[in-house]
């Protein structure tokens, strides 16, 4: 029972983490590592709300779906850096301007 | 005992803690290179932690495809950022304030919400249960993931396929980085492609029963796909153009194709016969598996092949 | 308890010594070559130990015919990464640490 409680703690500051990261840093690769971080918090609370004595299997599904849909979106985003630091010479976005 | 008791929690405790310890690590370090292996290690504790809860499925595909694949693809783009990059920006030391003001109610409010939801409830593993053998497999979760969510399962092999068209989109291959070819590696890919091959067909085979699946089986046969790419293995113009194209659509195509067989019989879209189901499964497992490890394995090529990118 | 429960606690321990003097030259050692060495041959033993520890409590031949398949996959795989990584800091230049 305390199992449940602490991994769920656990995924909720994994979110925040990701959170601050995607939102404080401007390195377009930083970004896309807080975000898989943000789902892997997101995939811990599912998953530790799903354990127990008898493990409910919808929440794995859903979970092993969202692993493979956060690669893919992880490996377009990638291109899409790619792209970027082609056409603008940094992979990162530009410095705020207060205007 | 007391100590009896004491010792998981202890072992859950460091596991937690080591996990937000090495996602701050990677999220924070001035080096991206050491961010991305600090990523790839908190990728396999996240494993080790599903083992923890009993999720042996979601393990198995957290460390080939979270951890293996997501490292290796964000490896592959940094080379490629450095090598058509070669000044060295800034490290970035950032602390805001008012990031860390507006942060924190929401950490308080989402550890608050997340402690209230409803605990050890069987949810719906007891109505998963009860219909187990209609649905033609005794694993729980690859029967939620083909029959009873079949439609989720169908849609995300749909969202590889359009990732991958997003990739391709952007024109061919990045120009290769020098491939490391010695005696050493051709050995080691001697061994261990067809050892991979084989681990694939039986994780395929075995997640009717245990923990596997055409998801695990389509990482693993992804992972060699990018040994061979690594190694320096071009993908024979012939085979790029036709071949390639039909097994990538195959797993999208062959669902499809499942659920629709049976609606001339009266049933609805995506709904197998118990006597089928099994049968169909496996074979919709197969192109499935096929279909996500060449797509896999094209995600990292990171272009669409045959065509030489210009710049 | 058991002879076989306390022979693989016994083992387990010995492989966390062997784990932990892997890290220990990891942490310490001066240069990329006398890393790999500590890395590859201190973690090779202590899996060996463990796998032979926990290989006790199998339930059957072919569980622990599975376990020695994983250590002699992790043996050709480390040895054959840790050439390449050593190759590869040689092309770039990288001398040995010399006292």
């Amino acid at each position: 029972m305390n199992n449940i409680y602490l991994y769920s703690i656990v995924g909720a500051g994994l979110f925040t983490l990701g959170l601050y990261a995607l939102i404080s840093y401007r390195h377009l690769l930083r970004k896309i590592l807080a975000l898989n971080i943000m789902g892997s918090g997101v995939f811990l609370i599912l998953v530790a709300l799903a354990s127990g004595e008898t493990p409910d299997p919808v929440p794995h599904a859903m979970v092993i779906t969202g692993i493979v849909v956060a690669v893919s979106a992880s490996a377009l985003a990638l291109a899409l850096v790619l792209r970027v630091q082609a056409e603008t010479g940094k992979a990162e976005l530009p410095e705020e301007s207060l205007e | 005992m007391a100590a009896m008791t004491l010792l998981p929690l202890l072992f859950d405790t460091l596991l937690g803690l080591s996990l937000i310890w090495l996602a701050w690590r990677a999220l924070t370090s001035t080096d991206l290179f050491q961010a991305i292996v600090l990523f790839i290690a908190f990728g396999l504790l996240m494993a080790l932690t599903w083992v923890r809860l009993d999720a042996p499925d979601v393990a198995m595909a957290e460390a080939a495809i979270g951890a293996g694949l997501t490292g290796a693809l964000l490896l592959a783009t940094l080379a490629r950022l450095k090598a058509n990059n070669k000044t060295k920006s800034a490290p970035e030391k950032k602390f805001s304030l008012l990031l860390t003001l507006i942060i924190l109610p929401v950490v308080t409010g989402l550890v608050y919400v997340v402690l209230t939801l409803p605990q050890n409830t069987p949810g719906l593993a007891i109505l998963v249960a009860e219909n187990l053998k209609t649905t033609g497999v005794t694993n729980p979760v690859t029967a939620v993931l083909l029959n009873y969510r079949g439609y989720d399962t169908l849609l995300e092999l749909a969202v590889l396929l359009v990732a991958l068209l997003g990739v391709w989109s952007f024109g061919g291959v990045p120009k290769p980085h020098e491939a490391y070819s010695g005696p050493v590696l051709n050995m080691l890919l001697r061994l261990l492609i067809p050892l991979l091959i084989m681990v694939a067909g039986y994780l395929l085979w075995v997640g009717a029963n245990a923990p596997g699946g055409a998801f695990q089986a389509g990482s693993v046969l992804g992972a060699a796909g990018v040994l061979l790419l690594l190694a320096g293995w071009q993908l024979s113009t012939r085979f790029a153009e036709l071949p390639l194209r039909i097994i990538l659509v195959s797993g999208v195509v062959m669902f499809t194709m499942a659920g629709i067989v049976f609606i001339v019989s009266g049933r609805q879209f995506l709904e197998y016969p118990p006597s089928f189901a099994g049968a169909f499964i496996l074979l919709i497992e197969a192109a499935a598996t096929l279909s996500i490890g060449i797509t896999l394995a094209a995600l990292f090529l990171g272009g669409r092949p045959g065509l030489r990118r210009h710049k | 308890m058991l002879i076989s429960e306390i022979l693989t606690s016994l083992l387990l321990a010995a492989g966390a010594f062997f784990f932990f003097a892997g890290t220990v030259g990891l942490l310490r050692f001066p240069d990329v070559y006398t890393r790999l060495h500590a890395l590859t041959k201190a973690d090779n033993v202590g899996l060996g130990l463990m796998i032979l520890g926990l290989a006790l409590q199998a339930d059957s031949w072919a569980a622990a015919g599975k376990l020695l398949l994983i250590w002699l996959l992790v043996l050709l795989a480390s040895a054959s990464v840790a050439h390449l990584i050593a190759k590869a800091a040689h092309q770039k230049g990288i001398e040995p640490w010399q006292r």
